[in-house]
């Protein structure tokens, strides 16, 4: 853990702003925090930008807040409503130029491992549907085939959002845009099934109305990775200035298409179920002891 | 040809690089004013007699020495502490190179992609950029220098700063106490 860097060099403590002291006292890293303890812990996320309702900015907050190990972490994104979300992340992170980002990531990863031999160091991508599924597919698609060990997270609120509209792959047959007046006319692309294909050891569909879930698999899409091979996670993040809702109508979307069109789905390779479970078995041992602790403490 | 010279702006936007203007960086020994290779002792009493007649003089120590408790750190901190107490110089911090928008709080931070904010909101008129690293430094001295008419220093750890309009290079224990040297001179009327 490269936990040197969150400490503060004592002669400039009282000049600190309050958000960076409130990083080191109450922040994740070093400790074990995750999704379920959102709104008790500083975030490495909070002030943001986008606009009212975005779901992306919900989806972006949890999965940051899931990150494993936030301290060795280093987050891709790409152009997109996320680049005006990562200039607010206290974390490492890359812009890179829109399409490229599993390239980069890919470059990033083995300059760690050699860099870094003897750390883990996580790198994670994020990107819109329009990066990952049509100007960057190639980059995707390649990054997995050639099995680098990183998690690809798209958010995919099935537009080009940033730049007002356009219909995307993966916007849904005739669904019309606003600058895609006549009606998308090619079915939506399932990057999930690619995934799969290209040998992703962990896939999974979510929506922005379990957060939990998401939570979750985008935890399981980091260890994996880790261990592994890539790991891809899609989001369904509806954009409501766009479709023109009100925003506190974009999850209640999200929970439609959850049940409908965007069912939850989950692809785990059997080397990666494997480590899974070998995790799950540790993690409860772990807590046996430490609740046996707390029992003999007590007593 | 009329040697080029690093002067407080506001140059407007896009200041020239210094380097273009064949402003080179200073050799092992010496520092930079204005954009002339001078002596490090003759460089640290310029910066010295900036930082005392300064109204609002200010250190801007970044993440290198921030986030790091290194002994040197831990050393180099105490020094610019004392600096700064002894010339009555606020210390505002650069903790990352966040753009952070639509805006950082100019009153109690600065930030290396829009540094003018906090200059003009404290009315800074001497700038003292140490633990910065040195890509985001150059960022931050042009900015400055475009918009604003703030003096700006560069303690610069590794080969100093063309842009500043005063650098010192290999900036480190020594070299501070140096300076804190030369502000307890330049405040005592001069060599
Ligand atoms: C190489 C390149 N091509 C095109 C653009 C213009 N551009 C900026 S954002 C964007 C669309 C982003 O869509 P998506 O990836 O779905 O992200 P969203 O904004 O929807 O989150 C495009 C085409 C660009 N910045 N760079
Ligand atoms: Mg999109």
């Amino acid at each position: 853990m490269s936990l040197e860097i969150t400490r503060m060099n004592p002669h400039f403590a009282d000049v600190m702003p309050q958000e960076y002291t409130d990083l080191v006292e109450n922040g994740p890293f070093g400790r074990d925090f995750g999704a379920r303890d959102l709104g008790s812990f500083k975030e490495l996320f909070e002030e943001h930008p986008m606009c009212a309702g975005c779901n992306l900015s919900l989806a972006f907050r949890i999965i940051v807040a899931s990150l494993p190990n936030p301290a060795d972490t280093i987050m891709v994104g790409s152009t997109g409503c996320n680049s005006i979300a990562f200039p607010q992340l206290a974390l490492h992170n890359v812009h890179s130029l829109f399409g490229n980002q599993n390239a980069i990531a890919s470059g990033l990863k083995r300059g760690l491992a050699l860099r870094f031999p003897d750390k883990v160091k996580d790198v994670v991508v994020v990107a819109g549907d329009g990066a990952t599924a049509d100007i960057g597919l190639d980059m995707t698609l390649h990054s997995w085939f050639r099995g680098e060990k990183f998690a690809t997270v798209m958010f995919d609120n099935e537009i080009y959002a940033n730049t007002g509209g356009q219909e995307s792959g993966m916007t849904e047959c005739g669904e019309i845009r606003n600058m895609a007046p006549t009606g998308k006319k090619f079915n939506k692309i399932s990057v999930a099934n690619l995934a799969i294909e290209a040998g992703c050891a962990y896939v999974a569909v979510v929506t922005t109305a379990s957060p939990l879930k998401i939570s979750k698999c985008f935890e399981k899409a980091v260890l994996v990775a880790r261990e592994i091979g890539p790991t891809y996670v899609q989001i369904y993040t509806p954009c409501p200035t766009n479709l023109k809702l009100k925003s506190s109508e974009s999850v209640s979307l999200a929970k439609e298409r959850s049940k409908g069109t965007y069912q939850f789905r989950e692809h785990v390779s059997p080397e990666a179920e494997e480590f899974l479970a070998a995790r799950a078995e540790k993690t409860e041992e772990q807590v046996r002891v430490t609740s046996k602790d707390e029992e003999m403490h007590s007593a | 040809m009329e040697r080029y010279r690093v002067v407080p702006g506001p140059e407007g936007y896009l200041p020239p690089a210094a380097a273009l203007h064949g402003v080179e960086l200073p050799l092992p020994g010496q520092g930079l004013v204005e954009g002339s290779r001078v002596e490090g002792r003759t460089a640290a009493l310029a910066i010295a007699e900036r930082l005392v007649s300064a109204s609002v003089p200010t250190f801007f120590p970044g993440p290198l020495l921030l986030w790091k408790s290194t002994e040197e750190a831990l050393e180099r901190g105490r020094l610019v502490r004392e600096i700064a107490r002894e010339v009555g110089a606020k210390v505002i911090p650069m903790p990352d190179y966040r753009p952070k928008y639509p805006m950082i709080d100019p009153a109690v931070e600065i930030n290396p992609n829009h540094p003018n904010l906090t200059i003009w909101f404290n009315k800074i008129d001497v700038g003292v950029f140490i633990g910065v690293h040195c890509h985001q430094a150059n960022l931050a001295l042009k900015i400055i220098r475009g918009g604003t008419s703030c003096f700006t220093v560069a303690l610069c750890a590794h080969e100093g700063h063309e842009d500043a309009n005063a650098s010192l290079r290999d900036t480190d224990v020594a070299s501070l106490t140096a300076l804190l040297d030369a502000v307890r001179i330049v405040k005592q009327g001069g060599e």
